[in-house]
């Protein structure tokens, strides 16, 4: 070690520079030992690689589009359609276990004792099942419980339920009149559908994320000074108005960060899509990785789009974080 | 599941690749190891499926036992490793197994791009549709507007899009990962038809149907699906170990030896079924094994026939014709390459 008397290697600063190049040296040798090892097996098994297969045609069909696509489009566009229904179903259900998560979390607090047992039973009971089983059973549910499409349940005009979902008119646009669906052939052709898979999905991530943000809700809620809702009543609010006004304004600066974490759960946990047939990014990933063989480059495009995802939404929380932070003045 | 994708990736970050070069490699590693690890399906009646006493069994199980019996004179050397269809070619091509016997079908784009090499077809199958007796469909043609169900990670659902193209016909796929929930939402009426190669809807048909009879295969063959054992690129002693092995099996159904009678052939006049059997030495060790190794394959395992009728054919559940699978001999397509 050829360090100077000064600065010497009982000096802390000096010890803790060379800890750290030394940390960073190690982890970047091990990403390179990673990468030219994987280059290297791939190379002598004669696996072909690259990102070229992306601007192939994908020849698949994927049941549920939210923008234009037929098996005549590239592998590309068909993840691109897989990302939309990923980020479909995870603001719907981001926002929808929201709203439940608030009511159940505020109800555990709740005077009237039947309700807050009943948040209670929920909480205790949906956290502490695995997601995939209540996929499964919502998934069972809908496709089991209810009637095939020649037997639908008309429950408006122009509204159909069956065990292929649920069935509205559509309004288009060019001719600016309802499509009103009908029953033709297997299936009702026009009008817009909730397919039992996207129900299934949403129902199972909604009612299961709303447990954690109840508790959440719960946390934040209770976080705040007692002193503020004793001087709410005394200044004559209700408990709901002492609730809107003083109470939830002053938890939010303390649920916004967990709530972020249930948010990226949200969206993490949709992948497991795949296993009741909802077409979201994992599911068309695992197709396009069987048809290309391409598994590294199939797995490097999810993970980094999760990763960009769950990056813009964090940024967006911690924006919002930051609003709602007390201000020091 | 998604876990062990990333463990066999893994695999390929770590996994040592300086010894890929060398011919034998695996050859090597099953013999030291005293045990093939052969990849199967997680679950498929009459190819891979564990009995009630937690046995594999089926006509892919039967092929991975025939290489231990060839490798190793003892055919219960075989560690089973099922495999999804998303996970099977990267658990190949990192060596988690040493052998892919799970009804695969031999394309081109896996046999060229996949770094694999197929030795030889254990099934000859082909996509086609199951169906309500009761929807009163008569033919594939008839399905414009249908929900299809398929399994996830397939080449069934690339040929389900290219026929309904042809045929100019629209359909909605319902694509789910598991043979089990697959089945589940196909008979729950949630899909119109299933789609898949017709021995698995045989299969699914006599495992989950509530009433198999209620049930009818449509005519329509839409694709070729020729299934097949297949090891990783690097090893040709090894391939043609597996190859060969598969070979036995069929060679042995054609001059009428089985498991039974494999023992009253010790005075045959025939040479190929002395070098065959191993009377006149020289064809095992050339291939690094006993010489006694095919007379192993037929006495512990059986021939291809004796196989396929306990697994798929008329002793079994799922009643399948041979079909295509009949020996040459009998108007099928089975040929095992002459063992001389």
């Amino acid at each position: 070690m050829a360090i100077s008397k000064t600065g010497g290697w009982s000096d802390p600063r000096v010890r803790g520079a060379v800890y750290q190049v030394l940390a960073v040296g190690a982890v970047i040798a091990v990403g390179w030992f990673l990468v030219a090892n994987t280059i290297h097996n791939l190379s002598t098994r004669g696996i072909v690689s690259g990102f070229g297969f992306l601007e192939r045609p994908a020849s698949f069909a994927i049941g549920e589009t939210l923008a234009a696509y037929s098996p005549a489009d590239t592998f590309g566009r068909a993840l691109f359609i897989g990302l939309l229904n990923t980020l479909l179903v995870s603001a719907l259900g981001i926002v929808l276990s929201t709203v439940l998560g608030t009511a159940i979390g505020v109800g555990r607090l709740s005077v009237n004792w039947l309700v807050a047992k009943l948040a209670t039973v929920y909480v205790e009971s949906v956290r502490n099942v695995p997601l995939l089983l209540q996929l499964f059973l919502w998934y069972t549910l809908i496709t089991q419980g209810l009637p095939g499409p020649r037997e639908a349940l008309h429950l408006l005009p122009g509204v159909w339920l069956s065990n292929r979902g649920l069935i509205v008119p559509a309004f288009d646009w060019t001719s600016l009149s309802f499509t009103v669906p009908h029953l033709a052939g297997f299936n009702f052709q026009g009008g817009v559908a909730l397919s039992p898979e996207l129900a299934a999905l949403l129902f199972g991530l909604t009612i299961y994320t709303a447990a954690f943000i109840a508790e959440v809700v719960r946390g934040g809620i209770l976080a705040v000074p007692r002193g503020q809702s004793e001087a709410a009543s005394a200044l004559g609010l209700s408990r709901g108005q002492a609730l809107r006004f003083v109470i939830l304004p002053q938890a939010l600066r303390i649920i916004v960060p967990p709530l972020a974490s249930q948010y990226l759960n949200l969206l993490k946990n949709s992948s497991l899509a795949v296993a009741i047939g909802y077409p979201d990014l994992v599911s068309v990933a695992n197709t396009t990785i069987n048809i290309t063989g391409q598994a590294i480059e199939g797995f490097a495009i999810v993970m980094a789009v999760f990763v960009a995802i769950s990056l813009a939404l964090s940024a967006l929380m911690n924006w919002y974080n930051r609003k709602v932070a007390l201000v020091a003045r | 599941m998604k876990r062990f994708s990333i463990i066999v990736i893994a695999a390929l970050w770590l996994g040592a690749g300086a010894a890929t070069a060398r011919a034998g490699e695996t050859f090597d590693a099953v013999k030291a190891r005293g045990q093939v690890n052969c990849g199967v399906n997680t679950g498929l009646a009459g190819f891979a499926l564990p009995d009630d006493k937690g046995v594999w069994r089926g006509l892919d199980v039967d092929v991975c036992r025939a290489i231990a019996a060839a490798m190793f004179g003892d055919a219960s050397k075989v560690r089973f490793v099922p495999l999804t269809a998303q996970q099977r070619f990267t658990a190949l091509q990192s060596g988690e197994i040493d052998v892919l016997s799970r009804n695969t079908t031999w394309t081109s784009q896996r046999d060229i791009e996949l770094g694999i090499n197929f030795a030889g077809v254990d099934y000859y199958d082909g996509q086609g549709f199951l169906i309500a007796r009761k929807a009163d469909v008569k033919s594939a043609k008839e399905l414009n507007g249908a929900a299809v169900c398929v399994l996830a990670g397939t080449t069934t659902e690339l040929n389900l899009a290219d026929y309904f193209r042809a045929n100019k016909m629209s359909f909605k796929p319902v694509v789910i990962e598991k043979n089990e929930e697959l089945a589940q939402a196909f008979f729950s009426n949630r899909c119109d038809a299933i789609t898949s190669d017709t021995s698995q809807l045989a299969s699914i048909r006599a495992a989950f149907a509530p009433n198999p009879d209620d049930y009818i295969i449509l005519p329509e063959i839409i694709s070729k699906e020729p299934l097949g054992p297949a090891v990783r690129h690097g090893d040709d002693q090894w391939f043609d170990l597996v190859k060969w092995s598969l070979y036995a099996m069929i060679q042995a159904e054609e001059k009428g030896i089985t498991s039974q009678n494999v023992d009253t052939f010790k005075n045959t006049d025939d040479p190929e079924i002395k070098r065959m059997l191993g009377l006149t030495p020289g064809l095992g060790a050339a291939m690094g094994v006993d010489d006694r190794w095919a007379y192993q394959i037929i006495k512990q395992v059986g021939n291809y026939g004796e196989s396929f009728e306990r697994n798929v054919g008329k002793g079994s559940k799922l009643k399948l014709e041979r079909g295509l699978n009949a020996l040459w001999t009998n108007g099928g397509l089975m040929y095992a390459m002459p063992i001389r």
